[in-house]
């Protein structure tokens, strides 16, 4: 490890910023050392060959050699068993990157020819910036108002494509305060060069005070709340139970029985198909009876209505969630709430449930179930 | 075999009075060959136009980030620049390369037949290509196009505002040009080997272009839908790719990168072949476990097919198909390491000779490893993540195809000038580009990879104001002015020597293959009498000291 310590202060290695940095540079000094030893290896011996095994006269017929089964098993077997190493520590580098911990505080991220959007939570945004706490693990959703767009970090060592008609994710945890480079990596038109901004991590501190800062129209939530009820969403879906739709309160993250039998959990993508393509997978018990929403809007407001569908957590259930998750919760973000979000409509609810979020679907849901059986 | 009268020195060379060359003079004769090895004298001129055309782009592209700030070109006009050299390079240059002008050539006459199976076909899958290039070049004078070779969805499809359609019927065009080819192959090696000629008598050229012909065949119209369906998207709106009329922009990526995928294989094997044909002869020795060396062609051939989702790493496909392309990719790493031992095992023991065309071999190996090793780095998922569309890429390809393919390209047609043209190309010349093109090479690219490492991102008109960035970068544009020249002075003495170069015997490199038993340049029948084949491949020990009987080998 000395080695890495010492490669942190070279000119010609990037920073190591975030959790998984350190694990990534490893992989990548292992198939280095393998490589280059390999590489000069086989260099050593064709120089080797090319000198003691010179043309000496034109005339030269050497003794023919058919090969080695031996040797051919030999040269096969050992990089075989060497480049499966490589899979199984790209795998479990991979695995860390993909699968976010439960805990992970969330933001919104919507790519433009050619900018990077960003919604917090509590309301606040920012363009081709992102602001985020140092040690906190952050999970951006991300979508595209356009075409194909890359999410960056170099220092992070991550990177996922934005895709346009769908959310993708990823996750990381900075390791220390600063600025850092962020770049949009898949080619995007002419001006992708220019699609770059800053990472700033804070420190938690700085942070809130940089929250409180803005955020005029209250939190990601409560504006999500108003795009509700300007659509009238609110006819149909109340939580009486006695509209038209299905209960939103409560609904994110638990299984949905939908037409046909089949049984998925009610994610993020899920409620975006169900707003722009609501026949789709329509729920049980439900007629086709809601209109489409594609085109009336944009990628911003549907992750704010979202944040508002997930803020709706089912009276009764609050505590219970609340029980299970507070210990991470007051580790990790000890005042998530800014002020200028405090009062706004159910103003603790998104905090709890958006803590939640990060933690894997399958792993969340039996617990839920298994409220509601009680 | 070999005598000591046809390793040529001794006796004065007399051209062949007649020969495929000779046969005719007009313009229509070549025009209108059936001729294969006219043939391949078209694409050679053909490619070669091409190659300098994306060159010129190359050139533009490193004279831009010469500077971080994007300031000699607009970025619309980079854009265009990386595209051009893109798709001319790959569509026009790579994938033609070796199998249309030395496989072309040769394929009939190491098999021992006077054509290919189908003559006219070759001469049409030329014509074809010609019109697709024109496709593409109206795209280039019209205004260019700024999709990037890769055409990805929803930007080419609905966003690009240049001339995709163009450039997508051209690529869609030289496509078939591939098909016809890679049938022509498959249908010849089977069905026209000159009697004796069994499978594994075949020269390991032969195999590897009989492997690229099977992915020609089974990849190439794979795309060419593909790009149709571009087509279809952009031009009546059918929602396909586009998700704002109901298509899928992933779906695209896996359609194209299940053909270009095997593409990087299509421009790679017939180089591979070169090379097998080149250490051979130059070592003087049969090819070390020439069976491992021949099935590994074919094993590439197919776990090529099963690997394209790892271009597609960072793309949000399910990260357990990601954990399934990653195991594939590193299968496919297995066969080309069995190929890199069984050259280096070939040389012992073996009588080296330092012709040019063995420097451009030694040059292949020394590129191969660094670009075949930096794809362990690519195909280890949670590696890929960070260097996925950065220079560590470009690098990283460009180790493959240029330093690879190109090299390959280079040596081959050096080694078989003698034969294509009947004259020695100079020595002295020849040995001082390998060189020059080997030192331009490594300036140009490797400091790509520590770039790239860093993150800078491909496709990039300006970058980040970093001295260490514009240093790497600097570094890598003086190495592509190093590199040009050693390109231009190829296409110098090269022509010279068609005139003024020494008569070429036979067999000046004393190498055993069919081809080397005819003429140089041969007639246009090839062979006077059909050979028949009594000997294993690359049987350099002389014959009379040699136990034929059983195909036992005298044991050393």
């Amino acid at each position: 490890m000395n080695s890495l310590f010492l490669l942190r202060n070279f000119p010609l290695f990037p920073d190591e910023g975030s959790t998984v940095a350190r694990n990534v540079d490893g992989l990548f000094f292992f198939i280095t050392a393998v490589s280059a030893f390999f590489s000069v290896l086989i260099v050593a011996v064709i120089i080797y060959f090319f000198i003691r095994y010179r043309r000496r006269s034109e005339t030269e017929a050497p003794q023919p050699i058919e090969g080695s089964n031996k040797l051919e098993i030999t040269w096969t077997v050992i990089p075989f068993g060497l480049v499966m190493i490589m899979f199984l520590g790209g795998a479990y580098v991979y695995f860390t990157m993909a699968r976010p911990p439960r805990d992970t505080m969330d933001i919104y991220v919507v790519g433009k020819q050619w900018m990077w959007k960003i919604q917090h939570p509590e309301g606040n945004r920012e363009i081709n910036e992102l602001h985020v706490p140092v040690n906190t693990s952050i999970r951006l959703t991300m979508t595209t108002e356009d075409v194909i767009h890359s999410f960056y970090i170099p220092d992070f060592r991550i990177k996922q494509d934005v895709v346009p008609g769908r959310y993708t994710t990823m996750w990381f945890k900075a390791t220390k305060p600063g600025k850092y480079q962020l770049f949009c990596a898949e080619y995007c038109g002419t001006n992708h060069s220019g699609m770059i901004g800053t990472i700033y991590v804070m420190e938690p501190a700085d942070y809130e005070a940089w929250l409180s800062g803005g955020a005029a129209e209250g939190s990601l939530a409560s504006q999500g709340q108003k795009v509700f009820q300007d659509l009238a969403c609110n006819t149909c879906h109340r939580s009486d139970a006695q509209g038209r739709g299905p209960v939103l309160d409560g609904l994110f993250g638990k299984p949905v029985q939908i037409q046909g039998g089949q049984t998925l959990v009610a994610d993020e993508s899920y409620l975006r198909e169900s707003i722009l393509n609501p026949r789709a997978k329509l729920v049980m018990g439900f007629e086709p009876i809601m209109p489409t929403f594609q085109g009336q809007v944009s990628e911003e407001q549907l992750l704010q209505l979202i944040a508002y569908i997930k803020s709706l957590g089912a009276p009764g259930e609050q505590q219970q969630q609340g029980s299970i998750n507070t210990p991470q919760q007051s580790n990790q973000r000890p005042t998530s709430v800014p002020t200028s979000a405090a009062g706004a409509n159910r103003g603790g609810a998104p905090n709890s449930n958006q803590a939640n979020t990060g933690a894997a679907n399958q792993t969340r849901t039996p617990a839920r179930q298994g409220n509601r059986e009680q | 075999m070999i005598d000591a009268a046809s390793m040529g020195g001794d006796l004065p060379v007399v051209p062949p009075k007649d020969n495929y060359i000779n046969r005719a003079y007009s313009i229509k004769s070549w025009l209108l060959t059936k001729d294969h090895k006219r043939i391949a004298i078209l694409y050679l001129i053909t490619i070669t136009f091409f190659f300098f055309l994306g060159g010129a782009f190359a050139v533009m592209i490193r004279l831009e980030l010469l500077t971080p700030a994007s300031d000699l070109v607009q970025p619309e006009t980079y854009n265009k620049f990386f595209t051009m050299h893109g798709v001319v390079m790959i569509f026009l240059f790579l994938i033609p390369s070796v199998p249309a002008t030395l496989g072309n050539f040769l394929v009939p006459l190491m098999i021992g037949a006077k054509d290919l199976a189908f003559p006219k076909i070759n001469l049409l899958s030329w014509y074809i290509l010609v019109i697709g290039g024109i496709f593409i070049l109206y795209a280039v004078v019209a205004g260019g196009v700024d999709t990037g070779w890769t055409f990805y969805t929803p930007y080419s499809s609905t966003y690009s505002n240049t001339y995709v359609m163009a450039a997508a019927i051209g690529v869609f065009i030289t496509g078939f040009s591939s098909i016809l080819t890679g049938l022509n192959f498959i249908v010849t090696i089977h069905t026209m080997r000159a009697p004796g000629m069994t499978w594994y008598r075949l020269p390991l050229f032969i195999w590897s272009h009989y492997a690229t012909s099977l992915i020609m065949v089974l990849g190439t119209p794979v795309v060419a839908v593909t790009i149709l369906l571009v087509g279809l998207e952009r031009v009546f709106r059918v929602g396909i790719f586009d998700p704002a009329i109901g298509g899928d922009p992933i779906l695209f990526q896996h359609l194209f990168w299940f053909y270009s995928h095997p593409a990087v294989y299509i421009m790679l094997l017939p180089g591979m072949g070169v090379i097998s044909e080149l250490i051979t002869a130059f070592s003087r020795k049969n090819m070390f476990g020439y069976k491992f060396v021949a099935y590994a062609s074919l094993g590439i051939a197919i776990y090529g097919f099963l690997v394209w989702g790892h271009h597609m790493f960072t793309s949000g496909q399910s990260i357990y198909g990601s954990l399934v392309f990653s195991f594939l990719t590193y299968f496919v790493a297995i066969p080309s390491a069995i190929k890199v031992f069984n050259w280096t095992a070939t040389l012992y023991r073996g009588s080296i000779s330092y012709d040019t065309p063995m420097l451009y071999a030694l040059g292949f190996i020394g590129f191969f490893l660094i670009g075949g090793t930096t794809g362990l780095f690519l195909a280890a998922i949670g590696l890929d993540i960070h260097v996925h569309d950065t220079y560590f890429v470009v690098a990283h390809f460009h180790y493959i195809m240029v330093g690879g393919t190109v090299m390959a390209y280079l040596g081959g047609l050096h080694y078989w000038w003698p034969k294509l043209t009947g004259r020695m190309y100079p020595e002295g010349w020849a040995r001082l580009s390998a060189l020059i093109i080997f030192v331009g090479f490594n300036l140009t690219f490797f400091p790509q990879f520590v770039v790239g490492y860093m993150g800078m991102p491909r496709r990039y008109a300006a970058y980040p104001d970093d001295p260490v960035w514009q240093m790497l970068n600097v570094l890598s544009t003086a190495g592509a002015s190093i590199l040009g020249a050693g390109y231009l002075l190829p296409m110098v003495y090269l022509p010279w020597s068609m005139r003024y170069g020494k008569y070429a015997p036979s067999n000046p490199w004393g190498a055993t293959g069919l081809e080397w038993q005819t003429t140089s340049p041969p007639p246009t029948e090839n062979f006077e009498e059909t050979p028949v084949v009594t000997w294993e491949p690359y049987e350099y020990r002389p014959r009379e000291e040699k136990v034929v009987v059983n195909k036992i080998l005298p044991t050393d």
